[in-house]
């Protein structure tokens, strides 16, 4: 049995504003399958008094201070813009969002 | 029954209550005040050119890495502290991952399931017919994020989302530390929902201000409210909530509450169901048009952020915060009233006008506590409300007061006379001594000009002398008045008096 659907896929490529094709869809779920597998293997052997990690080094609290540093030019900034106006950066209009 | 342009209906806020309990909660977003982002060292400047204050970091750019700011986990480790919450020994950041171009990154950085602070509460007044009455409002956790870009989206008719064919980003305020402070139900208000709405979001601004956290200036949308709200009959279970962004002054947070409760008392009465959804909040109208429908739950795809370590506050340094918070505000406002002697109403027009803090300033460096709230809820106020400002935002200070004040006792100046320098003060004309010089506001206390000017209004009204010789005494009250007059009011009234009964060779 798969651990991830067909539908899980079309789904996700949907919020990840990704088209893809039937034959995608088939080749993806099977991909993520194989992956989601593997990760479940390491799930059987981690004990609940082994805590999942997010960083690979044990460490905490890395902070900088409250000062302020020189910050990128606008003309910098907006280099690599597709388009700009008004010294902002122009995007396409959204709709069914917030 | 009123109807408005968009088809939402509703009913009177009375006749509402009295079918439908209410059951609100907030979320309230608030601009930290650090001196830098939260994850690089751009400036957090209010009103900067566009996108002068921005880096790889900030704009999302390959290969760039957020650190954390250490004084935005330190001012929110105290907003804990100071809304009674428990401080978690270890949390991460979680990325909440959505596509829209406020976050160049496509992703915000935020906390999810591990909030820094949780489970507190924070006890609001409301004043009712019967006398103050005390709410505890229960807050469900206080948790780090980044604010977003601002948007503005033109091409359309109105501004507004629909109908705009392109929008333009101003990336200076994506990444500004933001704390959300989300509360837990609120039930059991009643109809006085609306007010302990209102009531808490000023608690918790002033609570706010007293930290030094932030200038939660919600006009300038560096605090900011949610509404979520739902009705249900008295014994059946909870309805669908709808929320009410957008809700940016205190007045707005009462009028949306009472505006959402008359609308969905409405929709139910008419055996309708109502939405979850997300609704926008109009200050013009003070009702909301429906946004985004919530009937599907959204999927942000929470992830511990692999780019952020934990944060784990020690004991020492919680308790070290702790030991430092300021006063809070309801504790504040309960030694002033009993330190000037005075009643719940003068407390609460003190406190409503944003005069506290200024009155105890001004009475702190020595002015007597009478004249300081004189001066603060009477001229000062009138001219606040006069330009539709907040009185902390006079250019007077207390050390004007101070000095104004004592020259009122010295006799140097009379009240007509200090409201004049107070008139120079805020038009800028410089300094105390600056304006008194430049205005010539002495009072007069030349013994002869003075008496010059008694004998001139003598001879103008030799009936009123005679009136005087004759023991009516009161009759010097016209030619005070005329000397008063003579000096463009720069002069003692009652010294005036006082001469003028010596010259006459009457006592009183």
């Amino acid at each position: 049995m798969t651990s991830i659907s067909r539908a899980d896929v079309a789904h996700l490529g949907r919020l990840a504003r990704l088209e893809l094709t039937e034959s995608e869809l088939d080749h993806y779920s099977e991909q993520l399958d194989v992956i989601l597998q593997s990760v479940a293997r390491i799930s059987e052997v981690a004990a609940d008094d082994i805590p999942p990690m997010s960083h690979p080094i044990p460490m905490v609290n890395v902070f900088r201070d409250d000062v302020v540093k020189p910050s990128l030019t606008r003309e910098e900034a907006l280099a690599a813009a597709p388009a700009t106006e008004d010294d902002r950066f122009r995007v396409p209009r959204i709709l069914d969002e917030e | 029954m009123t109807t408005t342009s968009h088809g939402d209906v509703y009913i009177p806020f009375e006749e509402a209550m009295s079918r439908y309990e209410p059951i609100i909660g907030i979320e309230t977003h608030v601009e930290l005040g650090t001196n830098s982002k939260m994850w690089c060292g751009c400036s957090t400047d209010f009103g900067s050119d566009a996108n002068t204050q921005v880096c790889p970091v900030c704009l999302g750019l390959p290969g760039s890495m957020p650190v954390v700011n250490r004084v935005a986990v330190e001012s929110t480790i105290r907003i804990g502290l100071a809304l009674n919450c428990n401080i978690a020994q270890w949390c991460r950041f979680a990325r909440k991952n959505y596509f829209y171009p406020d976050m160049p990154k496509d992703y915000q950085i935020s906390q999810y399931d591990e909030p820094l602070c949780y489970d507190g509460y924070l006890d609001v007044t409301v004043d009712t017919p019967d006398g103050p009455q005390v709410f505890r409002v229960e807050i469900e956790r206080v948790h780090m994020e980044e604010d977003t870009g601002k948007l503005t989206h033109t091409g359309g008719a109105t501004g507004r989302i629909h109908g705009a064919e392109y929008s333009l980003v101003d990336y200076n305020r994506a990444g500004i530390p933001l704390i959300e402070i989300v509360t837990k139900t609120v039930i059991g208000t009643g109809s006085l929902a609306p007010e302990v709405a209102k009531a808490y979001v000023k608690e918790l601004r002033d609570v706010m201000r007293a930290l030094g956290v932030s200038d939660v200036r919600m006009e300038e949308g560096s605090m900011r409210c949610d509404v979520n709200l739902s009705l249900n009959k008295p014994g059946d279970g909870w309805g669908t909530r709808s929320e009410t962004k957008n809700v940016n002054s205190l007045r707005s947070v009462e009028r949306a509450v009472r505006s959402e409760i008359e609308r969905q008392a409405s929709v139910l009465d008419n055996g309708g169901r109502v939405i979850q959804e997300t609704r926008h909040f109009h200050e013009d109208t003070g009702r909301s048009t429906s946004g985004r429908s919530k009937e599907q739950a959204e999927d942000y795809r929470y992830f511990p952020e692999p780019d952020l370590v934990p944060v784990a506050p020690s004991l020492d340094w919680v308790e070290e915060l702790r030991a430092g918070l300021p006063e809070m505000p309801s504790v504040k406002r309960a030694r002033l009233k009993e330190e000037w002697n005075i009643n719940d109403f003068e407390l609460a027009s003190l406190a409503n006008s944003g005069a506290l803090d200024l009155v105890e300033a001004t009475i702190a460096i020595g002015v007597d506590s009478v004249a300081a709230r004189k001066w603060w809820t009477g001229e000062l106020l009138r001219v606040a409300n006069e330009q539709g400002v907040e009185l902390e935002a006079l250019r007077v200070a207390p050390q004007d007061i101070q000095q104004v004040e004592a020259l009122i006792t010295s006799g140097a100046l009379n009240d007509k006379l200090a409201r004049q320098v107070f008139e120079g003060i805020l038009a800028s004309e410089g300094t105390v001594e600056e304006i008194i010089a430049t205005r010539g506001l002495a009072v007069v206390s030349d013994d002869g000009a003075l008496l010059a000017a008694i004998d001139e209004a003598l001879a103008a009204a030799p009936d009123v002398a005679e009136k005087i010789l004759s023991g009516k005494i009161q009759a010097a009250g016209a030619v005070v008045g005329a000397v008063m007059k003579a000096t463009k009011g720069q002069a003692d009234a009652a010294k005036v008096r006082a001469l003028l009964l010596e010259r006459l060779g009457v006592s009183e």
